[in-house]
């Protein structure tokens, strides 16, 4: 009996349910875990509203990159057919996901938010020169959203604000708006407005008043509750 | 993702054939596609994510792929879960030549795709310098959700055969090829450019 003895805890367990009474699997060919907001997944180059491409070319990027896994090189802007606003464009952009460690330093020190992260993490490649997306594969497409590659599991959805959450500091590449905290505009989205405490000390003051009005609101209510209670 | 159909989605129907009809080699394809045990060999911190991979939240056993076999004459899968230094490197391909064949090798991680960001003399850039790799699952660490992507892509490779091809046209991986001399043991690998 003493094989039996060890299956005790198994056989006792067999028909019960968890602990918390759910099923806790994710069956994911079928369906995705929700992913956390702030995921670092393959990267996007967006583009402005009018549809010109938001990356300069300066190299950034692939300076900052730990893994030296992202290869740019700039040239000047065709004179009648201009990519990019300025002088310069990105001509080559290419990153190596064999080597990309998802970081997000790139997003960091791009000057004009060309390069985000989007939350796509599914993927993997049978060949080495799949790895490599070129400008081509990174670029959104005509609408602002990524462009699915036949060996990435995107779901419906899951293509929407690609660059969400990425930090609002940037002049959206306009004069007029130097030194303001503010999204730059994006093909597909236009202008987000800033989230709450990006807009300035004044944005700040006014946060930390409405959270402790809030947090006096929830202790009074907390109170409230103990003397139902008792 | 590449898989039409299948049998998670639509059961026996989604065989090309059921098992009365279907020709032998698919059926062979089909149960080795979803019986194939990963060696327990976890090299670095994607282990981690491989072993969260075979816990009950994604929960390998859907897939058959429970078992972690310490032996590897009983695995049919290697996932190179991690950096490979130059000093492990002849022991995963020890590990790899004592695999039992039809054997696959997930590359799982940018450490052991391409070296990552550990540029350097101690790593091996790219496991597929010692073993010939199936499929490459990048991050770092990748999610389970992503092995499992990659693994469900082997699936889906060994299903159609596209695996054997693959080696032959395309040359993927670095264009290196490991071969075993005939009638020579364990230690006798040479190693070559295509």
């Amino acid at each position: 009996m003493g094989v039996l003895d060890g299956f005790a805890v198994t056989f006792g367990k067999l028909f019960k349910r968890s602990a918390s009474g759910t099923t806790v699997t994710t069956n994911y060919p079928d369906e995705k875990r929700p992913k956390a907001l702030r995921l670092h997944g393959r990267h996007v180059l967006n583009k402005y509203e009018d549809g010109m491409e938001k990356c300069i070319g300066c190299e950034l990027c692939a300076g900052v990159c730990p893994a030296r896994c992202i290869y740019v090189r700039g040239a000047d802007n065709p004179v009648d057919e201009s990519v990019s606003p300025g002088e310069r464009y990105g001509y080559v952009y290419e990153i190596n996901y064999l080597r990309c460690i998802h970081c997000d330093l790139c997003v960091e020190a791009c000057p004009t938010e060309a390069i985000t992260e989007s939350k796509l993490f599914e993927f993997s490649f049978t060949n080495r020169a799949d790895a490599i997306y070129t400008k081509d594969e990174l670029l959104v497409d005509d609408d602002g959203r990524p462009r699915h590659l036949p060996w990435e599991d995107w779901r419906p959805g899951e293509d929407e604000n690609t660059s969400a959450w990425m930090r609002a500091t940037s002049p959206s590449g306009d004069v007029q708006h130097t030194g303001r905290v503010e999204w730059s505009a994006e093909l597909g989205y236009g202008v987000r407005t800033a989230e709450r405490g990006q807009r300035g000390e004044a944005d700040d003051a006014a946060f930390a008043a409405e959270q402790a009005a809030l947090a006096a609101a929830h202790a009074d209510h907390g109170h409230d509750e103990n003397d139902g209670h008792h | 993702m590449p898989r039409d159909g299948g049998f998670l989605e639509e059961g026996i129907g989604g065989l090309s054939h059921n098992f009365l009809t279907g020709k032998l080699e698919d059926i062979v394809r089909w149960s080795r596609a979803r019986s194939s045990w990963p060696a327990q060999f976890g090299l670095a911190c994607c282990a981690i994510e491989m072993m969260a991979a075979g816990g009950p939240h994604y929960d390998l056993a859907r897939y058959g792929m429970e078992v972690f076999r310490a032996s590897p004459r009983q695995a049919d899968v290697m996932i190179v879960a991690g950096r490979v230094s130059q000093k492990m490197a002849p022991v995963l391909r020890q590990i790899y030549d004592q695999m039992l064949d039809p054997k696959w090798v997930i590359s799982m991680g940018v450490c052991a795709s391409s070296g990552g960001m550990f540029n350097n003399y101690a790593i091996v850039q790219g496991v597929d310098q010692i073993v010939p790799v199936d499929v490459y699952a990048p991050g770092c660490p990748p999610g389970p959700e992503t092995l499992m992507h990659a693994i469900l892509t082997m699936h889906h490779q060994i299903e159609t055969g596209e695996l054997l091809r693959r080696r032959e046209t395309t040359g993927a991986g670095a264009g290196i090829t490991v071969e075993q001399l005939d009638g020579q043991a364990d230690t006798s690998v040479a190693l070559g450019r295509r």
